[in-house]
């Protein structure tokens, strides 16, 4: 009975976790989702700049990870919009470019605010870490034109940024590795301010980035897009996901204590403990 | 010919390796030029990259396809994707390829209908795997493991809503495992890795490290 306990039916777990899904986003409850330290930084440094300031949103990620970057970047866009703030959006990733002038566009029509005037979308180049480079020595020879081929350096948006030196903030919501290639290549080297959000599996990664005030706030995963969206008052997908999110890790959780359980109750562990060559 | 296939990319290889590094230290509008033009023909490579990953995507599922590899079937699929999204793209909803890419065509449409959403099933379904694993895998065999599922159990109630309801020390203790054990393990793996990759770089600048070249050397 207990060894098939132990050897459970992946199928029975994947119902179980199916289920958990379905029934939160079923049933009406909310739970608390206070902003931690980290995403505090970057609301309070977006807050605080004056209107008009130049807040650049690369979005380095693809639809893969839309559940989790998407809506951290629509409530970052509320918040750049609301303020008055000139936006300057592009991507590094190819597949990157339809949800990023969603994201831009869409929320920008409930400003008011025009492309090319209120913000800009430079769309996608090859080159990663050479092409923060070449934005950081030219912005307008690493793009010649934008998205939607208008020349950039006519685009009213842009007026007062010759470089990345002369940004007011950085922003990178990434699915790899590209916010430690916006620090090696950008921040080190042209000295801007700088946050970021990412996927919740390479947010422990980025924490010596934090901790040595290379990027003053992280916002890591669908909980740190929850964090936000509270904090600018706009309640939407990523505060819709807490609840089937925290019930999935309480499952989790559950099966992890109960196959241990079930594990010891069988006396698995002594035949690990005991192992080959071990005195019995 | 070793001169054309070896030296001369040893020769260019450390010529431009040396004067990328200098040009570091060197604050002249001179150095920052160069900078400039080696970073645009760096894009100009990469974007011939392009054409070689998708040259070796192609090659790789035709002879899947040719030599009928178990799962065969699904590299059709790959065709049938690439091709019928290129043809809307190139149609780009009747004006042709030549004019700038209009909205709303079938090319968006295949995007935010069928790429999307397949994206994002196929992230969201780590949740299943995960949860098997989890049950399956994850015991408490030695003081190792038994250390490692506490501090996964803790992060994992820590770092969603339902922790602070729990305990309200759950959210803390989650995030000092995160701002403290984790980080000094990552600190320690990034100035590994960043002095290897220092290292390398400079065996590949010198010519020591020619893996590069390809044919074996």
């Amino acid at each position: 009975m207990l060894d098939k306990l132990v050897n459970i039916d992946r199928r029975i777990i994947f119902a179980l976790v199916a289920a958990a899904v379905v029934i939160s986003l079923l049933m009406s409850f909310s739970l608390p989702v206070p902003a931690t330290p980290p995403v505090m930084g970057i609301y309070d440094k977006i807050n605080d700049m004056p209107p008009g300031s130049h807040v650049l949103i690369a979005f380095d990620y693809d639809p893969a990870a839309k559940e989790e970057l998407q809506p951290m970047a629509i409530a970052l866009l509320h918040h750049c919009y609301s303020r008055d703030l000139t936006v300057i959006g592009l991507t590094l990733w190819p597949g990157g470019t339809g949800l990023a002038e969603q994201a831009l566009t869409s929320i920008a029509r409930q400003y008011n605010r025009k492309s090319g005037e209120d913000f800009v979308f430079l769309g996608y180049k090859p080159g990663v870490a050479s092409l923060i480079i070449n934005m950081g020595e030219n912005l307008y020879t690493a793009f010649p034109a934008d998205f939607y081929g208008n020349d950039t350096k006519t685009l009213p948006a842009l007026q007062g940024v010759e470089s990345l030196r002369d940004l007011d903030y950085v922003i990178d919501l990434a699915a790899g590795a590209s916010i430690e290639t916006w620090i090696a290549f950008g921040k080190e080297k042209y000295k801007f301010d700088m946050g970021a959000g990412c996927t919740a599996v390479i947010g422990p990664d980025l924490y010596p980035f934090l901790d040595s005030d290379q990027i003053n706030g992280l916002m890591a995963g669908l909980k740190g897009a929850a964090e936000y969206e509270v904090l600018v008052k706009y309640p939407a997908q990523a505060v819709e996901g807490m609840r089937p999110q925290s019930v999935t890790h309480a499952l989790i959780v559950v099966f992890v204590i109960f196959s241990n359980a079930v594990f010891f109750a069988s006396g698995g562990w002594r035949t690990v403990r005991r192992g080959p060559g071990a005195r019995r | 010919m070793p001169f054309l296939r070896r030296t001369v990319p040893l020769a260019i290889c450390f010529v431009m390796g040396i004067m990328t590094a200098f040009q570091y230290f060197v604050p002249h509008q001179l150095s920052r030029d160069f900078l400039e033009l080696m970073t645009r023909w760096d894009k100009i490579i990469a974007g011939f990259a392009v054409f070689i990953g998708a040259y070796s995507l192609f090659h790789l599922h035709y002879s899947r396809i040719r030599f009928k590899v178990a799962g065969w079937g699904y590299s059709i699929f790959v065709f049938i994707g690439a091709i019928v999204t290129l043809g809307f793209g190139l149609y780009n909803g009747g004006d042709g390829f030549w004019v700038d890419k209009n909205e709303g065509t079938m090319f968006d449409w295949i995007y935010i209908y069928v790429q999307v959403p397949a994206g994002a099933t196929i992230f969201s379904i780590l949740a299943f795997f995960m949860a098997s694993a989890a049950y399956r895998t994850f015991r408490a065999r030695t003081v190792e493991s038994a250390l490692l599922l506490v501090a996964a159990i803790i992060v994992m109630l820590g770092r969603v809503p339902i922790g602070a309801l729990i305990s309200e020390h759950l959210p803390t203790a989650a995030d000092w495992i995160m701002g403290v054990p984790n980080l000094a393990a990552k600190r320690g793996i990034l100035l590994g890795v960043s002095l290897g990759a220092i290292a390398t770089s400079i065996k590949i600048i010198f010519g020591i490290e020619r893996q590069y070249l390809g044919g074996g050397d």
